[in-house]
């Protein structure tokens, strides 16, 4: 059973492609488990992003926060959501930014399909 | 022999690590999920494993896509829990085993499993908030852990039904241990989540309540999906019921679940909870 090439609407599959474009943008995210590479980044963000070697695409989305964008430039989630904490930004925020919403209308979405449907 | 008394699922979000660091279990966000884990740790109490076998996920703390293992298992005296970059507090280290892992691992090879053997890894929120919830207030270092780390990041992932036979080759090798120690299993993660893209939210409550019957009595059924069917079904992260599936894999006795909880919304994921017996 071979379906590597199905896709999922709103889904990017973190392949091997995906993996190759955004080796870079991933190392420098997961450079921000330690604190001296989040002091570093929070210091000049332009300049960490040329120490890995990120694309000019991918430093501007950085710059922008655009984290759809970095998804679709081989952002890994795991290591874009490193990236979102040294922002402040927990899972309901990233999705909201992803998904167009307000955090609240996000958790509202999340609710919905949960506890809003099973009162179990 | 060395038995497997159980298998726990739980959940290893990171936000109830922070929801008990912060001490908001009875808030009425959280007391549904958390009165998941008194009858457990009851359990536990009565019990007392000896061993725990914990199937997780590393999330981007010691296994970077540099080299990045499908199967990866420890064979460590003990675990750090460092810094993860976003603000969960980190753990005192974890109680590692170097006789029934090895035992593993050489009986896994000889079942054609080939897994990446490790002395020292750092072991990230997957394997610690599962200890957390089961022994609060760190009180685990009692328990030697023998951590198994599934890769659930980068496509090609391995399949569910690989991970089930993992976890069957890894009940052979425990019930092939000489010795009379306890072994628990833990699976952990999930179950329905998506946290990526622009389907980010998405959760499948039926599907998760469904598949927690079916890991009781028919957990083959499960093994038929393929990870793009559970990426489909339950979720991108949806892909983490691999550790369920691994954890019910070891249990090759007579299964009957003497408890479980689901709650949904907890953060972005669909929350299960169950306690499998082994006999």
């Amino acid at each position: 059973m071979t379906e590597q090439n199905k896709g999922t609407w709103g889904t990017i599959k973190f392949d091997g492609p995906m993996a190759t474009k955004g080796f870079a943008l991933n190392k420098m995210c997961y450079s921000f488990n330690g604190s001296g590479g989040r002091d570093e980044f929070r210091k000049d963000e332009a300049a960490y992003c040329d120490k890995f070697g990120l694309t000019p695409e991918q430093k501007e989305a950085v710059i922008a926060r655009d984290i759809m964008e970095l998804e679709r430039l081989g952002g890994s989630i795991y290591y874009l959501s490193k990236f979102a904490g040294v922002l402040g930004l927990n899972v309901q925020d990233v999705g909201g930014i992803q998904t167009g919403r307000t955090t609240e209308e996000f958790k509202a979405y999340l609710e919905s399909q949960g506890r809003g449907k099973h009162n179990d | 022999m060395t038995k497997i008394i159980g298998g726990i699922g739980t959940s290893h979000i990171p936000a109830i690590g922070i929801a008990m660091n912060q001490g908001l279990e009875d808030t009425p966000y959280w007391k549904d999920f958390f009165a998941a884990y008194p009858p457990i740790r009851e359990w536990l109490d009565e019990q007392q494993p000896d061993i725990a076998i914990v199937f997780y996920n590393d999330h981007g703390l010691e296994m970077f896509l540099d080299k990045k293992p499908t199967f990866a298992i420890g064979c460590a005296p003990s675990y750090e829990n460092v810094d993860e970059g976003w603000g969960i507090a980190t753990i005192p280290p974890v109680t590692g085993e170097t006789e029934l892992s090895w035992h593993i691992v050489n009986e896994l090879v000889e079942q054609d499993f080939d897994p990446t053997i490790c002395q020292d890894i750092k072991v990230d929120h997957g394997l610690t908030v599962p200890l957390s919830l089961m022994y609060p207030g760190h009180n685990y270092q009692h328990l030697k852990v023998i951590p198994v780390c599934i890769n659930c990041e980068r496509y090609p992932m391995p399949k569910p039904s690989r991970c089930y036979a993992l976890g069957q080759a890894i009940g052979k090798a425990v019930e092939s241990f000489a010795g009379d120690q306890k072994v628990v299993v833990f699976g952990t993660g999930g179950l329905s989540h998506q946290l990526d893209g622009e389907r980010a939210g998405f959760m499948n409550t039926d599907f998760d309540l469904d598949s927690m019957d079916k890991l009781v009595n028919d957990p083959e059924s499960l093994t038929k999906y393929s990870n793009d069917d559970l990426v489909e079904i339950a979720g991108a992260q949806g892909v983490e019921w691999n550790m369920w599936l691994g954890m019910r894999g070891c249990l090759r006795g007579k299964v009957t679940e003497l408890h479980r909880n689901y709650v949904a919304p907890i953060s972005n994921t669909g929350a299960g909870t169950q306690l499998l017996l082994n006999e």
